[in-house]
């Protein structure tokens, strides 16, 4: 397939994933991973204000903690903060730069492996509402087209995450927002009780949730919703 | 980049300093009362959650918060019943504009009683959910974005002040400080899940339980939700809460 072939595919994918059982988590889980296939990187995050001055993160392409810990670790510094606070691309950042720009923030990188980093803005009109990050192990230069590429799933990260309500007001992006920052934790308390009702790793019972969601079609948030609350038991999820 | 002590940190220790041997359940009044003054609305008001929805109004400003509490309750609907039930702040910055088909009994009672905007915030950590933070103003008009980070920053020191007083009456033993217990670590939220099934206990107080091993062990609580994670730490039911 030809990367034009394999864009088009995603966007459907993504679109298809706006119109039925719509889950704001669960489309930008899909949103991170598609930008690690379609840019050939090793990791994508998604970061949202939360509104009182700090990044955090709300999707990231695997679950692991340590993964998630390099997009927690930049509410203070780093690629995505300088993207988020100027409203620009901040692409191509070799181990250098890195070091010098992020002193804090370049030894968790390098643990990791992550030689290259880049943070493309989320828009709205004239306000920046997040940032999407990705990260190369291989010292590789994005070209223009993989960042015109990274730019429009940032874009769609956008849309995703307003849904029709696009058009309207800023009180209601700040509803938007909260909601979405807030489902993001009750999928992590529900991540907690599953893996230990089944004797799983936290990563592992986002899987199991992701899994039954799709095959249930019912959102992400109301399965987690239902782990929380014991109406939905670790057997009928298919866990161990 | 200098670390700033976050804002919620900085309001929950404003709200000991004048009398730090106050009660936790003399907080909340104080909070609102700080809270009028440091966003521009009129009045302020917490809500407490019950099972069935939203509960009683444990602290207010002045008479328009009864007033408008008297109505939701009365009505089963409003700004404060929306935010509580979809877990969504509800931003009202003009009632008389866009209220009136969503609420028709409550927008013209509020209009009646002289409120013109309304801004509800549930207090609400992941799946917990304890209250809501209603703000309210005699003049319409959105909250611009430091307004806005400063009435989140105290419906967070609410959120804080409801977990200890609600942890209080679950029966919940240690003291967790009153600090912030809102973390933007997904760990620690992880770990109260687990903490949640071991010990037998709901989201809230399994928090606080976390909360309050790491006040104690004076340890920072991502380390202690780590060892649960880990399974190196658990809290079992009934007992000191330690392996």
């Amino acid at each position: 397939m030809t990367r034009e072939q394999r864009l088009a595919r995603v966007f459907v994918e993504l679109a298809d994933t706006l119109v039925a059982q719509f889950d704001v988590i669960d489309f930008l889980h899909t949103l991170t991973e598609r930008c690690v296939e379609l840019l050939a990187v090793d990791a994508a995050g998604l970061m949202l204000t939360d509104q009182r001055g700090q990044l955090r993160v709300i999707a990231s392409s695997a679950e692991s903690a340590r993964l998630v810990e390099i997009f927690e670790l930049q509410h203070s510094e780093g690629p995505c903060m300088d993207c988020f606070h100027s409203g620009q691309q901040v692409v191509n950042v070799g181990e250098d730069e890195i070091r010098a720009r992020w002193p804090g923030f370049a030894a968790e990188a390098a643990d990791l492996g992550f030689r290259s980093a880049h943070a493309l803005p989320m828009r709205l009109r004239d306000e920046v509402i997040g940032a999407v990050n990705l990260f190369t192990r291989a010292s590789r230069r994005l070209d223009d087209d993989d960042i015109a590429v990274g730019q429009a799933m940032a874009d769609v990260a956008t849309i995703g995450l307003l849904q029709e309500r696009v058009g309207r007001q800023k009180d209601v992006l700040a509803e938007q927002l909260q909601m979405a920052l807030n489902s993001r934790v009750l999928i992590e308390q529900a991540k907690g009780v599953l893996a230990e009702r089944s004797r799983i790793t936290p990563a592992e019972a986002f899987v199991v949730m992701r899994s039954y969601a799709r095959r249930q079609k019912r959102t992400l948030t109301s399965v987690a919703a239902a782990v929380v609350d014991h109406t939905l038991q670790a057997a009928e999820l298919g866990a161990r | 980049m200098a670390r700033r002590i976050p804002r919620t940190a900085q309001i929950l220790a404003d709200l000991r300093s004048p009398a730090p041997d106050a009660v936790v359940s003399d907080l909340p009044g104080s909070l609102v009362t700080m809270c009028a003054a440091s966003v521009p609305v009129t009045g302020a008001g917490i809500i407490v959650m019950s099972d069935a929805g939203p509960g009683a109004m444990l602290a207010s400003t002045d008479g328009a918060a009864q007033i408008m509490e008297e109505l939701q309750f009365t009505l089963g609907e409003g700004p404060c019943v929306d935010a509580s039930t979809s877990g969504r702040p509800v931003l009202q910055p003009d009632l008389a504009r866009t209220a009136a088909q969503r609420w028709p009994g409550f927008t013209a009672g509020a209009l009646a009683a002289g409120v013109r905007a309304i801004f509800a915030f549930p207090l609400q950590v992941g799946g917990i959910r304890v209250g809501v933070l209603d703000l309210y103003r005699d003049v319409t008009g959105v909250l611009n974005d430091l307004e806005l980070a400063e009435a989140l920053a105290f419906a967070d020191a609410a959120t804080s002040i409801l977990l200890q007083l609600q942890s209080e009456t679950d029966g919940v033993t240690g003291d967790p400080g009153l600090v912030a217990m809102i973390e933007d670590r997904a760990e620690v939220h992880q770990a109260t899940g687990m903490v949640s099934v071991q010990a037998g206990l709901a989201l809230a107080p399994s928090l606080v339980l976390l909360r309050a091993h790491s006040y104690a062990a004076e340890r920072p609580i991502l380390d202690v939700a780590r060892e649960v994670i880990g399974r190196t730490l658990r809290f079992d039911p009934e007992d000191d809460h330690h392996e």
